[in-house]
């Protein structure tokens, strides 16, 4: 089969689409569903940016199809925000510690760090830049990203706690 | 950059995925996909078929039993490196799947696929041939065959499977409950390919001597390798830094090839420096209560 149609949940909403089943999710994504949140970079696994999450782990949308992804969550960087806007903690750290420059690598990092955050909610240093590894940034240096993650975690901990 | 037109099969049996898999020319079998779909993208491969096999039941899982640690080959990279069972009975392959590339591409990739990828400098291939690993493999009609890891290791990129037969499970015999491990690699930037690597287990007797070694070298040559001479020359010394430094001196032995991340001379240096670190680790960690 060259062409499938598939049933997915994209950012809690259920989609019904027919795709080429070459296509990446991350092309499916971008150019199926207009959701051009995802960024695509390296397109072989490099350079992380195109990160979603698939039922809520990790995964580079370059290295998948979409019709693999019949049947699962995929949550991509336009459901990271609550629906009436409001940014999630991460997406306010971000901003307040200049966790991205020029933007491009920040949906993959974001993606990634909304994973890692729900493992490990009071993460080390070293943990943020494990996590990260996988997701390449040019502009930052990583270091304001690091911190603009330790100071979303600790946002998220004292809602916890509320 | 987007990968060629193929044909998608997506069986939902072993059965069915045996046959669409005897029955196709230039076909390729599709698990985490997290270097097949590089490979697609960057068409360096142009497969007329693609069979996905993420959606067979039953190839998936992890257990244990007297002998063996079994691993379904469709088991997720992430699920090996966080299983708390893996991390008390085989806990070098714990500190090697963490070097296994990125969180998002261990939670895609699998064992199998690793291992039938076959690259030199990958990790679970180089556990494996320290383990003395065995690999069971299916074919149609019910035929079900075991792969001593020696032979499953053919030649570069080449496992020892038919093009017909599919990889269902990895089977690790146990070592000791003491033993010593390390795995060791050397790579320009964290989560690469290592340049070098070196898998290391050591029992130790009563008196402390080393009753048993095991070396496996990855990232240097075609495939991994074992180094059996230094394994031999380690048994019954105490394993410390002149057994280690003898043990080493028998790098030259191994095959080393040079690429554009490094000349065989540089590899040749990395592998000396990587088994010696993973060699001091493995005979620290090995105690000298030997459970009977």
């Amino acid at each position: 089969m060259l062409q499938k149609t598939i049933k997915l949940q994209i950012n809690g909403c259920e989609r019904v689409a027919a795709v080429d089943t070459r296509t990446s999710l991350a092309d499916f994504l971008r150019h199926g569903l207009s959701l051009t949140g995802t960024h695509v970079g390296c397109e072989h696994g490099v350079c992380g940016t195109c990160t979603v999450l698939l039922d809520g782990a990790s995964v580079r949308s370059c290295l998948m199809l979409a019709v693999q992804a019949e049947g699962h969550h995929v949550e991509t960087i336009e459901g990271l925000a609550q629906a009436d806007g409001c940014f999630h903690p991460l997406q306010d750290a971000f901003r307040d510690k200049h966790g991205l420059q020029c933007g491009y690598c920040t949906p993959g990092m974001l993606m990634t760090l909304k994973e890692l955050l729900r493992e490990t909610p009071d993460p080390t240093e070293a943990e943020v830049r494990d996590a990260i590894s996988g997701n390449i940034c040019r502009c930052t240096g990583y270091q304001s990203i690091v911190n603009a993650t330790l100071q979303a975690a600790r946002v998220m901990r004292m809602k916890k706690g509320d | 950059m987007k990968a060629p037109l193929f044909e998608y099969h997506c069986p939902e049996t072993l059965d069915e995925a045996l046959v669409i898999l005897a029955k196709t020319e230039n076909v390729k079998v599709l698990a985490g996909g997290q270097s097949l779909m590089a490979m697609l993208n960057l068409r360096y491969i142009y497969p007329d078929a693609l069979i996905d096999i993420n959606r067979i039941p039953g190839l998936s899982g992890i257990s244990t039993d007297g002998e063996m640690l079994r691993i379904g080959a469709m088991t997720r990279q992430r699920h090996i490196e966080l299983d708390v069972e893996i991390e008390r009975v085989a806990p070098i392959l714990t500190e090697a799947m963490k070097q296994v590339g990125h969180r998002q591409t261990r939670n895609r990739g699998t064992i199998g696929g690793s291992l039938c990828h076959l690259d030199p400098a990958s990790e679970l291939p180089t556990v494996c041939l320290l383990y003395d690993a065995t690999v069971d493999v299916a074919g149609q009609d019910a035929r079900r065959r075991s792969v001593n890891f020696r032979d499953f290791v053919v030649s570069y990129m080449t496992p020892g499977i038919e093009p017909d037969e599919l990889v269902v499970q990895v089977n690790l015999p146990h070592w000791a409950k003491q033993h010593g491990y390390a795995f060791v690699e050397y790579s320009r930037r964290y989560g690469d390919f290592a340049i070098a690597s070196a898998g290391c287990l050591i029992e130790r007797d009563e008196q402390g001597c080393i009753r048993r070694a095991a070396i496996s070298i990855g990232g240097v040559g075609s495939v991994p390798q074992r180094l059996q001479v230094a394994e031999d020359g380690l048994l019954g010394s105490t394993g410390d830094p002149d057994d280690i430094a003898r043990a080493v001196a028998h790098c030259d032995s191994l095959e080393i090839l040079s690429d554009f991340h490094g000349s065989s001379d540089y590899r040749r240096s990395v592998i000396g420096s990587v088994l010696r670190r993973s060699l001091i680790q493995a005979c620290r960690r090995a105690s000298k209560k030997i459970a009977a």
